[in-house]
């Protein structure tokens, strides 16, 4: 007889200590290059003591993974730069997950930014190790040192053609000098071994056989579970809560309240009353058994409906100034002709599969925790301010995350562990139910949009006036702060037009949730404003919608913002905005798309636009047809600069995935309040894309050059929402300003 | 005393026969590879299979689950082997993954019913299953690569 399957709990993962971690993945005699020894790595620069890797006296090589993998690719593809420049052979690579800690640098793993801002590090961490490697055999062989050459994890001596292997060298390796960065060898880009070629990622297996450790699988030997009852408008105070029924329910264990956060909200947890229980079900049961009362205080007041009306007010009255040249009151006092339009896109959430998930440990005045977090640095930071312990002393390890889209950048939940943890004595692993996620999130903003241009006698734009309105990221520091700040540089003050009065400006807009950022963040609406109203003045010249937005950009050039009206800014010589790249993107999409041959017709029609952010250039052609209100995407065809491509395959499947969020926020998602209450709790009342909605067929296109890589997470997504409505109206005549297009077509 | 058959192995349980047959599977047997989403039957991210037919864990309560043979993505095949999970990885389906798991095994309840589905096949049956990463056309490229159907 098979033996029963007995209740009791599985493999556990969790409480290695720090120490054990090291020694687990390093052995003794193990050659360890750390990147404070990697020369002009210095901690006084702007990345702190980076990526270690290591090589085992049996060859094996260890690659540090220090950024979060989402689903971006990122925990493969950032070791394919240091095993490339290393020469090791990739099936003899072990990937090890870093633990949160300053000494990496940054570990946000947000802005699209993990292979831009790594690139260069982890290509001279791995060519100084196969350096030191080459000098190793070199004083072994007694030649010079030029003679020797890392080749697929052997030492090649390429005289006499004699070689040994990495794992035999590295204990004499790791006694030598590391070399200054001026005496390491940087590949050819002829010479990348991995860099540039797909290759699978590391977690694909465990992954289809359902062995791969999210956060939500975390497991603490003798851990509880916990579900809390969370403050349902922000800022709400506790009256009472009666919690005699729930201390009724079987399995449950006790009740602990959590002080509730006070503004600024930042990344607290929110406080709150919390369940214990034995299992998530039980802690879930008891929850619901929870008499709570509140004082809902200020935020009681929003009502979406009556804000999005006063954002669409403030749009149309003068704001602050954000960049301006010539003068476009002068401009459009001339009485020429003008347009003008305002548009809207809702609150969003991120609504990632795995909700947010910790377990956590407080023992001895430290804390443990597995976690899906994109910034395990600030969990250490947010968890200690929540215990009152050292940033130091929380260790922080990350689990593969079932996606992020910037909501697991703040660690609100991890701390919500951490704390319950602190006061039941055990180990406490919380998993927010859906409606937890949906209720508290911290919400992609809403945003107005107010346009408007003089054109001359060929309808080209003389004078551009473009104001947003949005509550802005920043009060998660200042509750009252109301205007964009950083956020404006995402598709608004680099506006790519050389228009000889151009004037962009900000407006204000108070938060009464929690506003966070959503992967492409303002880029989202910025990009529906101006690529929407591109495609209303090529309609209302009369012109091919290409080719109007070609001569809109006007002749390649590079952007010297500062001459074009931006204060203070500055030209990032790494990436500057090159519109030849622009420009390109944008021819390629429409050949690829068959743009000159496939003219709209009546319930059919191509729709056209382009967007840089994140330092990618990107130009969308989406093919919709439209029956009877239902909207389908046969294809699209997505044409992508973002540099130097380290592994194809994952950039392709980030812009087929961008192609399908940017649908859901084009045709169907919004968050609403009423009563400063969010309306939606699950995937009935807010959808997502599903297969019979998402594009049927997506093709990436691939500009492949020399240029610094740049990101590509996010810079998919702004360009999907206006290049669908722009092909609605082709196909329709139905001009779309407001996001999502659901309900506006009949 | 609830009793029931997980992956081809007698399972005991005496707990709340309300609580989800989903809930037993991760807190109580750590088959950790069946997903919690929506806890609604909305997402397809906890589907396994009950008596060989495609089910969401999560609407499944232990009662119902009672003398029932359950497979998970843990018991589909011995050695991740499954067509589909061949298929998967060859078309490099996965993002974050998350999903997958319960993607792999609606899939896998249709071809037992469907095994040269077509497109709209396709989409009526795994439109209950989210992707949020957005990999359905690699999905569907995969279910196609397993049936030997023309893509």
């Amino acid at each position: 007889m098979t033996p029963a399957i007995s209740p009791v709990v599985g493999p556990v993962i969790g409480n290695v200590s720090r120490r054990g971690f090291l020694g687990r993945m390093f052995s003794a005699g193990a050659l360890v290059i750390a990147a404070p020894f990697v020369p002009k790595l210095k901690a006084a620069e702007t990345w702190q003591p980076g990526v270690y890797l290591g090589i085992e006296p049996d060859g094996t090589v260890k690659i540090v993974a220090h950024r979060s993998e989402m689903g971006t690719g990122c925990r493969t593809g950032l070791p394919m730069i240091v095993a490339d420049e290393l020469e090791a052979d990739w099936a003899r690579v072990q990937v090890v997950q870093a633990l949160g800690d300053a000494k990496y640098g940054s570990q946000d793993t947000d802005g699209s930014c993990s292979v831009r801002d790594f690139y260069d590090k982890l290509r001279l961490a791995g060519a100084t190790a196969r350096t030191m490697l080459e000098n190793a055999a070199a004083s072994k062989w007694g030649v010079p040192a030029d003679e020797c050459r890392g080749q697929n994890h052997f030492v090649v001596h390429t005289k006499t053609n004699r070689s040994a292997p990495y794992g035999e060298l590295a204990a004499l390796a790791s006694t030598a000098k590391v070399p200054e960065a001026s005496a390491v060898r940087l590949k050819t880009p002829g010479q990348f071994r991995y860099i540039g070629k797909d290759i699978p990622i590391v977690d694909l297996k465990p992954i289809v056989t359902g062995q791969a450790a999210f956060g939500i699988d975390a497991r603490m030997p003798g851990m509880v579970y916990a579900a809390i009852e969370r403050p349902p408008v922000m800022g709400a105070a506790l009256k009472t809560c009666d919690d005699a029924e729930a201390r009724q329910v079987k399995g449950v264990d006790q009740v602990v309240m959590l002080d509730l956060a006070k503004p600024p909200y930042g990344f607290k947890p929110l406080g709150g009353a919390a369940v214990i229980a034995n299992n998530s079900w039980t802690a879930l049961q008891g929850r619901k058994k929870l008499k709570v009362e509140w004082d809902l205080g200020e935020h009681t007041a929003y009502d979406s409906a009556a804000y999005k009306q006063a954002m669409l007010d403030t749009a149309r009255q003068p704001g602050r100034v954000a960049r301006e040249t010539g003068n476009v009151d002068t401009e459009f006092a001339k009485g020429g002709k003008t347009l003008e339009a305002s548009y809207y896109t809702p609150m969003l959430a991120h609504a990632a599969m795995e909700p947010p998930a910790a377990v956590a440990e407080f023992k001895d005045g430290k804390v443990v925790t597995w976690t899906c977090t994109q910034n395990p640095q600030a969990v250490q930071e947010t968890v200690a301010r929540a215990v009152g312990i050292k940033k130091e002393d929380v260790e922080c390890h990350v689990t593969l995350l079932g996606g992020g889209f910037g909501r697991k950048s703040k660690p609100d939940y991890v701390a919500e562990a951490a704390l319950l943890s602190k006061q039941v004595g055990k180990p406490v692993k919380i998993v927010w139910s859906r409606e937890d996620d949906v209720h508290f999130d911290y919400f992609h903003s809403p945003a107005a949009l107010y346009m408007k241009a003089a054109v001359d006698d060929h309808g080209r734009p003389t004078a551009w006036l473009q104001r947003s309105v949005f509550p802005p990221i920043a009060m998660q520091g200042n509750p009252n702060e109301q205007y964009g700040g950083f956020q404006l540089s995402m598709g608004w003050t680099d506006i790519p037009y050389p228009i000889p009065n151009l004037r962009v400006e900000n407006g204000p807009a108070k938060a009464h949730v929690r506003i966070g950022w959503l992967r492409s963040v303002s880029n989202i609406y910025h990009a529906f404003g101006v690529q929407t109203f591109t495609d209303e003045l090529a309609a209302a010249a009369g012109r091919d919608r290409v080719e109007y937005l070609l001569e809109t950009i006007g002749p390649p050039r590079v952007i010297d913002f500062a001459k074009e009206g931006l204060k203070g800014s500055r030209s990032d010589p790494k990436f500057p905005f090159d519109t030849a790249r622009l420009r390109n993107v944008i021819e390629l999409a429409a050949q690829k798309s068959g743009w000159a041959n496939k003219k709209a017709a009546p319930g059919r029609a191509l729709g056209i636009a382009a967007h840089r952010s994140f330092l990618t250039y990107v130009a969308a052609v989406v093919e919709v047809e439209v029956n009877a209100g239902e909207i389908r995407i046969p294809r699209v065809d997505i044409a992508v600069d973002a540099g130097r491509v380290i592994n194809p395959d994952r950039v392709r499947s980030q812009f087929e995935g961008a192609a399908v969020f940017g649908t859901s926020v084009a045709l169907m998602s919004e968050i609403t309040a009423a009563g400063g209450r969010i309306q939606q709790s699950n995937f009935d009342r807010y959808p997502v894309a599903r297969m019979n909605q998402a594009p049927f067929a997506t093709h990436v296109h691939i500009v492949t050059n020399d240029a610094a890589p740049a990101g590509v997470g996010e810079p998919g997504v702004p360009p999907i929402a206006p290049a669908i409505c722009n092909a609605i109206f082709a196909a329709t005549g139905k001009r779309v300003r407001e996001l999502p297009v659901k309900g506006q077509l009949g | 005393m609830i009793q029931l058959t997980i992956n081809g192995k007698p399972a005991r349980f005496d707990g709340d026969p309300d609580m989800p047959l989903l809930w037993y599977l991760r807190d109580h047997l750590s088959l950790t590879g069946t997903k919690f989403g929506c806890g609604l039957g909305l997402c397809g991210a906890c589907t396994v299979h009950i008596n060989g037919e495609a089910a969401r864990s999560c609407q499944t309560p232990m009662r119902v689950a009672a003398g029932k043979r359950i497979t998970t993505i843990e018991g589909l095949s011995a050695a991740g082997d499954h067509p589909l999970q061949k298929a998967w990885e060859a078309c490099n389906v996965p993002q974050c993954g998350y999903c997958q798991t319960g993607q792999i095994m609606q899939a896998a309840a249709m071809l037992k019913s469907k095994p040269h589905p077509t497109d709209h096949d396709i989409d009526a049956t795994m439109q209950g299953n989210i992707c949020r990463c957005g990999t359905y056309q690699r999905i569907r490229e995969a279910i196609k690569m397993a049936a030997g159907v023309e893509a």
